[in-house]
Parts: structure tokens; sequence; C-alpha cells
């Protein structure tokens, strides 16, 4: 019993607190514009919102007459103080009222079907252009996976694409799929969302208008950390990304300063889990680190990506993503200092 | 009616048997009113431990990283939750009420099979408590077992071998298993007595509603649960065997344990909903002291209902990648599904229209059901069509949507019914006073918790989230819902301490306080174990109108 | 108590038996559960990535399917016995129905033996032997049901405590004998003839 207490102290003294910690992510959340499935960018969350209001305002008006009337009939047919207890007249129904009240929704029923129809079939069929970007997403238990194969880039978590050009444009199409269990990739303001389910190839696309953050995250209960597999899908002007595409495509930085770090790096088990392009880690199983540095957050958008919160992170991620499947790495202090020094020179 | 003697006790010498005997008498029961009572009693006692982990879980969401549970509790939480109140909630209360109301509203002694029925319920009883069980059971964190933690639907492949270690999703798959089969048992009981033990004169067209009702419900159990079996049958195999029916890695389909759950779990829903539609169809008459406006059409729609609801399952669907016709025609058959529900609504509607409203607390929870149901069936348009749905799905706000049909809609009728069948069945009634509290207090809090969740969802909260980070825009939201909760923990702590003081010292009702219409109202409060001491004779929908209105029977107009 | 004076004909109307309409019930909720069986079955058709594969190592159990069939021949040769107050010639074709879906179970046994020890096709070889194994095995497992239900009556007759009175009992069982018999001939064209 007192096993049990104890471990409980332990696990209330320093998982909680580091639970309540929110790693930067609040002050970083709170700079990008709120998240809505109202206040899209991109013509899927376009056509669905079109269609939401369409639907909302002809509920809204049936709420307000059928609501309507049950108020009435609860306020003017309440059982009055003088009442002289005699039954009202008792109406056993009336076929035409039932036939109109059957008409009616059967119609309203008619037009929502059509109306949903047709968005259905814009945002499912809608073309694929010659100059699409084309993005591979797998999903993982609890982090994003991106490639991009006409580019040669493989990155994690944070999707970047460019902007999409209403006149001209230059949509993303995405290609869906999980290496392990049932995932959903969902950006409210970007589309709608498409799940990635094994053996399963699906597909979804976006066009961005803006360039900024988007955020989103999975919506498919897929385990421990399913609240933590978060989304951040950045959209740059045209300039920007093709800085973004050719910086990515570079192997990774070597700096000489950090050997020694690089070295605990490749003889840990780092390498069996994590690619770094042009060094012997050529590991499948986690992110590729390649340009770790240039994503804005860590664990998937657990933690605002510093060297700090990355130290934290390599050594036991669990602190920050209690069930994390990437294990502590139970480093020395020493080894942990130049592993961190080198991972930070990954750009 | 006249100079029958009323027996105010349970038993007719029940001050005399010692405790165990008592228990012994309840314990080997085949009475379908003891029955009854159990499923519901013991169905309220899980509703409490479920409310209390929900109750929990909102604590937990009150506050961005509030870290008052690990995720891991936290998704034990939510799936105990879920699976709680389908199963060992909603089941065995709709159960409860049927077992105990059929076979008075038809006149009949008791159910086709009084064993099959026992049995029925004593399955069920071993696997709720299964279930439970899990907690200490299995293998887990700091030898305290662990509970299945794959929510109530337990999607494959999360539930293979690989993803799913222990033994915890087991029990989920065990004591579910184990409860349907005393729903499907009970199930071909209650049909059976519907269909083959009527008293003299009442034809089917003659039945009472909620007869009807609970023959479309039972007919509605025998077809959707068995897929569940099958499904988790599989799934046994694949986790013991190494079959593959889930297993991608051998071809096999993640998207085939949804179809067949959700082939299931759509039609289950309705399995919830339509006794609150029967309760409501007993008592909003009642307390209106008019007949049900267009009893045909009611029952027809409901019929209606039931079989449509079989064709709809995929709208859980729409974010799987189906076809854009897929997806077309499930949204069809799902918005035509409201249809019949909306017909039903108008009728409660016109029942009410023109009638002398009694607001006694039957009627205010039946009140507060029309109301409740009305938005949740807009709510459950807007899910239906398919491509909003694609930002609804998997948010919070389908989680208003059925938490607004399951409490606004269910539990509000089931509270209605225990106000007023509980003076049938104990021969008290419950208080007024502290009904009227339960109900202001819940309806608050209910409104307070799940009018916000609607907007949590619009604003991009998913479900099943142990957290959220700050800076999203969701703490005000989310800190409001969980306010709403002590609402309604007052207000079921009202109806607690209602029922323990009216077992005891509630005010005598006599055989029938509402002045009803149905046969069970001609009978003592409680019943004799045989029910009726004659068997009744009808000539009409409602027999205690024709007695009491001699000069202007039903039967001169329907 | 009543209301008014009963009308005679409303009251002399015939409720439907209580155990017919409970084992319709019964067989109801039996073909939803059997239906996702097949429905698995027909899907994975063909999507087998490896191992034995239907049109290798199938032979269609003819002489099981007569046998079983047939048996709901001679089931309701019993029932019409007994119904008739003959009572030995209930039991015997009882006896041949009991026998002959023994024969089905045995043929049953001896085909999975080969497919197991011949062919090395068990439940988790592929989808092929995962749909097989359980879609025939939730079969037989009704058909043994049966089988012991079966047996109590034979015994309970060879007791002699069966009489004409209850010939609707065994006429009920005999529905779910004859259920179990219908179901084979939708698993037999599932696997035998378009799973192959």
């Amino acid at each position: 019993m007192t096993r049990v207490a104890a471990t409980i102290a332990i696990f209330t003294s320093t998982t909680l607190p580091a639970l309540a910690n929110d790693w930067g992510m609040g002050a970083a959340n709170r700079k990008i514009p709120q998240t809505s499935i109202f206040t899209t960018v991109s013509t899927p969350g376009d056509e669905v919102v079109t269609l939401a209001l369409f639907v909302l305002a002809i509920t809204g008006v049936i709420f307000v007459i059928v609501g309507g009337l049950l108020a009435y009939s609860v306020v003017r047919f309440r059982r009055q103080p003088g009442d002289d207890g005699r039954e009202p007249p008792q109406v056993y129904g009336s076929n035409p009222v039932e036939f109109a009240w059957t008409t009616v929704p059967v119609l309203i029923v008619f037009v929502l079907i059509l109306t949903t129809a047709r968005t259905i079939y814009t945002v499912q069929a809608a073309p694929r252009p010659a100059d699409a970007i084309g993005v591979h997403v797998v999903g993982h238990q609890w982090w994003w996976e991106f490639q991009y194969p006409d580019l040669g880039i493989v990155t994690a978590n944070e999707l970047h694409v460019p902007v999409s050009d209403p006149g001209h444009p230059t949509p993303t199409f995405l290609d869906l799929e999980s290496a392990d269990v049932a995932h959903s990739f969902w950006v409210p303001r970007l589309a709608g969302k498409t799940d990635l389910i094994p053996n399963k190839k699906n597909a979804m696309w976006i066009d961005p208008r803006e360039p900024g953050t988007y955020l989103g995250q999975c919506a498919e209960y897929c385990g421990t950390e399913h609240a933590l597999m978060l989304l951040r899908v950045i959209v740059h002007r045209r300039d920007e990304w093709e800085r973004w595409v050719a910086s990515q495509r570079q192997p990774a930085s070597q700096d000489a300063a950090v050997a020694r770090g690089r070295a605990v790096f490749e003889s840990t088990a780092c390498i069996n889990c994590h690619t770094v392009r042009g060094t012997v880690a050529t590991g499948q199983f986690g992110p590729d680190l390649t340009h770790l540095m240039s994503r804005e957050t860590l664990g998937a958008g657990v933690a605002l990506n510093t060297p700090e919160h990355l130290k934290i992170w390599v050594n036991n991620p669990s602190v920050m993503k209690p069930g994390a499947l990437m294990p502590a790495m139970n480093l020395t202090d020493k080894d942990l200092d130049d592993l961190v020094a080198y991972m930070v020179t990954l750009r | 009616m006249a100079g029958m003697e009323q027996d105010i006790v349970l038993t007719s010498d029940a001050a005399s048997l010692p405790l165990l005997g008592k228990v012994h008498e309840w314990v080997v029961t085949v009475d379908h009113k003891r029955l009854g009572l159990m499923y519901i009693g013991f169905g309220l006692v899980f509703f409490v431990v479920a409310g209390l982990q929900a109750s929990t879980m909102r604590l937990q969401l009150a506050f961005p990283n509030a870290g008052i549970v690990s995720p891991q509790v936290f998704n034990r939480l939510l799936t105990m939750h879920g699976t709680a109140m389908v199963f060992l909630v909603g089941m065995p209360i709709l159960t409860g009420f049927f077992n105990y109301l059929v076979p008075l509203m038809i006149g009949a002694r008791d159910l086709a099979f009084p064993r099959l029925n026992a049995f029925g319920f004593w399955l069920w009883l071993f696997g709720s408590l299964l279930l439970y069980f899990s907690y200490v059971g299995a293998e887990g964190l700091y030898g305290a077992g662990s509970a299945p933690d794959v929510g109530w639907f337990a999607y494959a492949p999360l539930t293979e071998r690989p993803f799913s270690r222990g033994n915890s999703t087991d029990y989920w798959v065990l004591s579910i298993f184990i409860t349907s089969i005393g729903s499907i048992a009970t199930a071909i009981n209650l049909m059976t007595t519907a269909f083959c033990m009527r008293c003299d004169g009442m034809t089917v067209r003659k039945m009472p509603v909620l007869v009807w009702l609970a023959i479309v419900t039972s007919l509605m159990i025998l077809v959707a649960l068995p897929p569940l079996g099958a499904a988790q049958v599989m799934l046994l195999l694949d986790r013991f065997l190494g079959a593959h029916f889930f297993d991608t890695q051998a071809g096999g389909s993640a998207l085939l344990w949804q179809h067949f759950f959700w082939i299931f779990g759509h039609p289950e829903v309705y399995i919830l909903i339509i006794p609150g539609f029967a309760f409501a169809s007993e008592i909003i008459p009642v307390f209106s002291r008019k007949v049900i406006f267009g009893y045909q059409v009611m029952v027809a729609a409901s019929c209606a209902i039931g079989l449509i609801s079989l064709g709809v399952w995929a709208h859980h669907m729409f974010t799987v990648g189906m076809t854009p016709a897929g997806n077309a025609f499930f949204a069809t058959s799902t918005m035509l599904v409201g249809v019949p529900t909306g017909i039903k609504i108008f009728n409660w509607l016109g029942t009410l229209w023109g009638g002398k409203l009694r607001f006694k607390v039957p009627m205010l929870f039946c009140l507060g059901f029309l109301f409740q149901f009305l938005i949740a069936g807009l709510t459950g348009i807007h899910l239906a069509v398919a491509p909003f749905d694609w930002q609804l799905s998997d948010t919070y706000f389908v989680v208003a949507h059925f938490h607004y049909v399951l409490i606004g809609g269910l539990l509000f009728t089931v509270f209605a019914a225990i106000y007023y069948w509980f003076p049938k069945a104990t021969g008290r009634m419950l208080g007024e006073t502290l009904g009227k509290w339960h109900f202001w207090l819940f309806v608050i809090g209910f409104h307070v918790t799940f009018d916000t969740l609607h907007f949590a969802g619009l604003m991009g909260m998913p479900r099943r989230i142990y957290t959220y980070q700050p800076g999203r825009g969701l703490e005000t939201l989310n800190l409001i819902a969980s306010i709403g909760v002590i609402f309604q923990a007052a207000g079921v702590l009202c109806f607690v301490i209602n029922v323990v003081r009216s077992l005891r010292s509630g005010e005598l009702a006599g055989d029938d306080p509402w002045d009803a219409w149905t046969l069970e109202w001609s009978t003592s409060s409680p019943p004799p174990e045989y029910n009726f001491p004659t068997p009744p004779v009808v000539r009409s929908r409602r027999p205690l109108w024709d007695l009491k209105h001699p000069d202007d029977p039903d039967w001169l107009y329907e | 108590m009543s209301s008014a004076a009963p009308v005679a004909s409303e009251s002399a109307v015939e409720a439907p038996s209580r155990g017919r309409v409970a084992i319709l019930g019964l067989i109801l909720t039996e073909s939803a559960f059997f239906s996702i069986f097949v429905a698995a079955y027909v899907f994975y058709i063909g999507k087998s990535l490896s191992g034995p594969l239907p049109q290798d190592v199938l032979e269609a159990p003819i002489f099981s399917s007569m046998c079983l069939l047939s048996s709901s021949l001679t089931i309701v040769f019993a029932v019409r016995a007994l119904r008739a107050g003959r009572v030995q010639t209930f039991a015997l074709w009882w006896l041949a129905t009991l026998l002959l879906g023994i024969e089905f179970i045995i043929g049953t046994g001896m085909e999975w033996h080969r497919l197991i020890y011949q062919h090395g096709l068990t439940i988790r070889s592929n989808l092929f032997g995962t749909t097989y194994y359980s879609l025939v095995g939730l079969h037989a497992t009704h058909v043994v049901v049966g089988l012991i239900a079966l047996t109590l009556v034979l015994i309970l007759s060879a007791l002699g405590h069966l009489t004409p009175r209850h010939a609707e009992r065994t006429e009920v069982l005999s529905w779910y004998w004859h259920f179990v018999d219908a179901v084979w001939v939708v698993v037999f064209l599932t696997v035998y003839v378009v799973g192959r």
C-alpha cells in the first residue's frame, strides 16, 4: 500500500506540474487567428460554409415555427385557475393536417438532398490540375509524416503549402494513409476532415488563398495521445514557398563544432527511428529530423521548438506527452547537452 | 375498482420476512414487475457511476492542460462512460419499463416466458458487473487493473492485439456480448407477449402506443444487436486465434468493423430513444387531458423510423472516404428518417393543442423533452448533410447533438416515466416540490453544458481528447460546460433524495392518481402478483376513459 | 372489470401461439447474425494475400449436405407422427433426423481435418481461412446445439414422457432445425459456388 502511495506521490509531483505546463504553446497559439469552421480560406471549406449557412437557415426557421408553437401551446392551453374540471374536446386526429405536415418536411428534405449532393460532388470529384502540389500524408500514433514525392522532401507535423491564387489556382492534393490505426486530418479553416485508414488510400485537397498558419489536429480517436496529435499548416507566399522548398531539399547541415553531439546521435538508438538526410541515420519509425529546427513546434505541436524544450523532450518525451512512443533516452548530462547542441544545428 | 382492498406493501406479508428472505424472493423471482424494477434500479445505479465518470472528465476539461487525470485514465473514463451509458443504463432502463408495463397494459398476467425473463436479467447483470470488474481484473497501472480504453465504438485496428495489449479490450467485448444476449432474449419475450397475450377485445389496433413501440423496439433489437455480436466474435477470433478479419497487414479491412459496428450502432440509438417516445406518448395525453392526436400515424411513423433507421448507418462514416454516391445515399436516407420523426413531434404538439395542460412533474419533463428533442432533431439534420458533417463529425458538435437526444430526449422521458409510474409500482407518490427542484436544476444544468458544447465543436474541438491547449479559444466554452455539471448533479441528488424519502413516507397513491386511461391504472398500486383479479375486456384504446365517460366512450369515434 | 359488453367476434380472435412467435423471433435474430458472417465472407472473396485458395482446396460436401437437408424431411415426418399419436414412429423418424445431423457434423470434421493437415489451411492462414472456418464453424455450432436439443427430446421420448400434447413444442423445435438447414443452403452457395 505504501508502494502505491509513494508512486502516486511521485506521479503527482512530477507529471502533474508537467501536464499543467503549456510549453509556450499558449502564447504561440494566441498569435494565430481563432479556428472556426466558418472562417474558411480554402474552397472545400468555403463550399461547406455555403451549404451550412443554407441548412442552418432552414433549420432555424423550423425551430422558430415549431418551437414557437410549442411555447404558445404551453402558455395558451394551461389549465386555468377557475377550470370546471370537464375534459376538453377529444380530437383523435386529422388527415388533412397529417398530410400537410408530412408533405412540407418531404419537400424540405428534397431540397436539402439536392444541395447536399451538389456540394458532395463539387468537393469530392474536383479535378486535379497539372501544377497541383502533391503531398503524401502518413498518420502515425501520434505524429504526422508529410512526404512531397515530386520535390524529394520529407517532413513532419507541420504542413507547408503554397498560397493558391484564385485566378490561377495551385491547390495542394493530399493522399492520406496510415501506418497503424485510424486517424483523421482536420484543419477546420481549410477543409472538412478526411480519415487516414490503414490499408486504404484516401484523398483530399486544399487551396488556401491567404498566407498564414492554420491549426488543426487528429480527429479520430487513435490511442493515448490522440489529443496531442496536432497539426499546423503553414501557407506561404510564392517566393517564401520556393525558399522553403529549396532549403528543405538540402541534406542536413554539417557543423564540425557539434561533431561530438552528432556522434552521440549516430551511436545511440536515435538512428533506429529517425532519418537525418546525408548521414547514417535512416530510421523510418519516427519523424524525419533533417530540418528539425525549421519547425515551430516539437512533438506534433506539444511544445514550442526551443533548445530547452528539445532537451526535455529528448531526455523523456513522456514529461511533455505522457505515453508517447519515443522512449526516454536517459543520456548523461554531458551527452544530452552535446546531442541537443547538434540537433539545434539541423535547421 | 370500488371495494377492492389495496396492498400498500410490495409483498403480501413482507413485514414478517427477515431480510435474507426478502432478498431471496427478489433473487428467485420471475415476476415481470420485480424484474422490471431490478432492471431500472440497477440501471439507475450505473447511471450515477457513469455520471460521476463524466463529471470527472468535465472537471479535467474545464481548464486546458488541467492534469487532473492522466491521458490513460481519461481514455478509460470516456470508454467506460459511453459503454456504460448505452448498455448498462439505457438498455436496462428501457427493458425494465417495457418489462413492467407491457403485461399490465395488455391485461396479461406476466410476460410470455417468465423464466427466460429472469435469465435475461441475470445475464445482463453479470455482463454489466464484468465490464466494471475490468478495473481490477486485468493487469495494469500499478496493479490496479485496467478498464477498456478504446472508445465505446472500439474501432479496429486500435482494438487488435498489436495496439491493444493486455485484456482490457477483451473485457469490453465479452461483457457487452453477454449483456446483448440478455437484451435479445428479452426482446423475443416482449414481442411474443405483445403479439400473443392481449386480453379480450384488444386487437393490435387497440394496443396502447407504448405496446406498439415495445414491439418495434424489440424487432429492432432482434435485427440490430446481432451485427455487433458478430463483429465482436470476429474481433475475438482476431485477438485470440490469429484470424484476420480486421488485420490490415493481411489484407483485412478496418472499415469492415466500422460498417458492422454502425449497422448495429445506428439502430441502437433508435432502440434507445423509441421507448422515450413511448413514455411521452402515454404521459402527454394524460396531462393534456386529451387523446393522443393521430394514433395510426404515430404507430405508422414509429414503424417507418424503425425500418428506415436500418439503412442510415454510414452517416457515421462520412469522413472515411466513401464514394460521392455512397455519401449521397446515406445523406438521403438519414434526412428521410427525419420526416417520420418530425411527424411525431407534430402529433405530440397536436395532442397539447386545445388541451387543459397540467404541469405536474411528469409533464414538465415531457415538455422539456419536446423542446430538446426538436433541437436534437435539427442538429441531426445538420449532421445528415454530409459536407457539413465533414467539419462537424468527431467534434463536440456531435457530442452535444447526441447528448441532446439521449439526455434531453431519453433521460427526460425516463424521469417523466419514473415520476408517472412510481405510484403504480410502489403505491406512493414521489414528492411534487422536490420533483420540481429536480426538474429545474437539471434542465438549467443540461442547457448550460450542452448548448455550449455545440459551439466548442464549431470552434474546432474534436472528441475524445483528454485536454486541449490554451490559446485555441476553447477555455471559456469548456469552463462554462463544466459548470453546468454542478446543476445537473444537484438535480440528480434531489431525485435520489425524493425516491428514498417517498419510498418510506410518500403520499399514498391509490389505483389511479393521475386520472389516466390505460389498463395498468385499473388495478391496485402496487398491482398484485397476478396483475388483474379478473382478465380485463376492452373495447377501445382507452378502456378507463370508456368507464369514466360511459356517455361518450372512445369506441364511438375510433 | 370490463368496459361495456364485449363484442363476441373480437374476443374470438385467435392469438398466435407463443412458441411459434418466439422461434420466429429467434430465427430472425440468428439470420441477422449469420448475414454478417456471410457479408464478411463475400467481401473478402479474392482478397487473400497468400496461402491456400478456395479453388485449390475446396471440395463440395455433397453427401453431407444431402444428409442435412433430408433431415429436414425426416423431422417433418416425426412431428406429423407425434401429432397423429404414433409415438413409436415419431421416435424412429426423430432418431433418423439425429443420425443424419450427426453425419453432417462428422463430414464437416473430416473436411476440416483434410484442409488442415493436407492443405495447411487454418483460421490464421489468410482471409479465406479466416472467413471459411468462422462461417462454416458458426453453422456447425448451431447444428450441434440443435443436435443436443434433439437428443434431449429423444431421451424424453425413450423414457415415455412424450405424448401428442407435446407435438406443438416439437414442431417449434423442428422450425429451428429447418432454419439451420436453410442457413446451410446459403452457406453452401456462398462458399462452394459463389466463392470459388
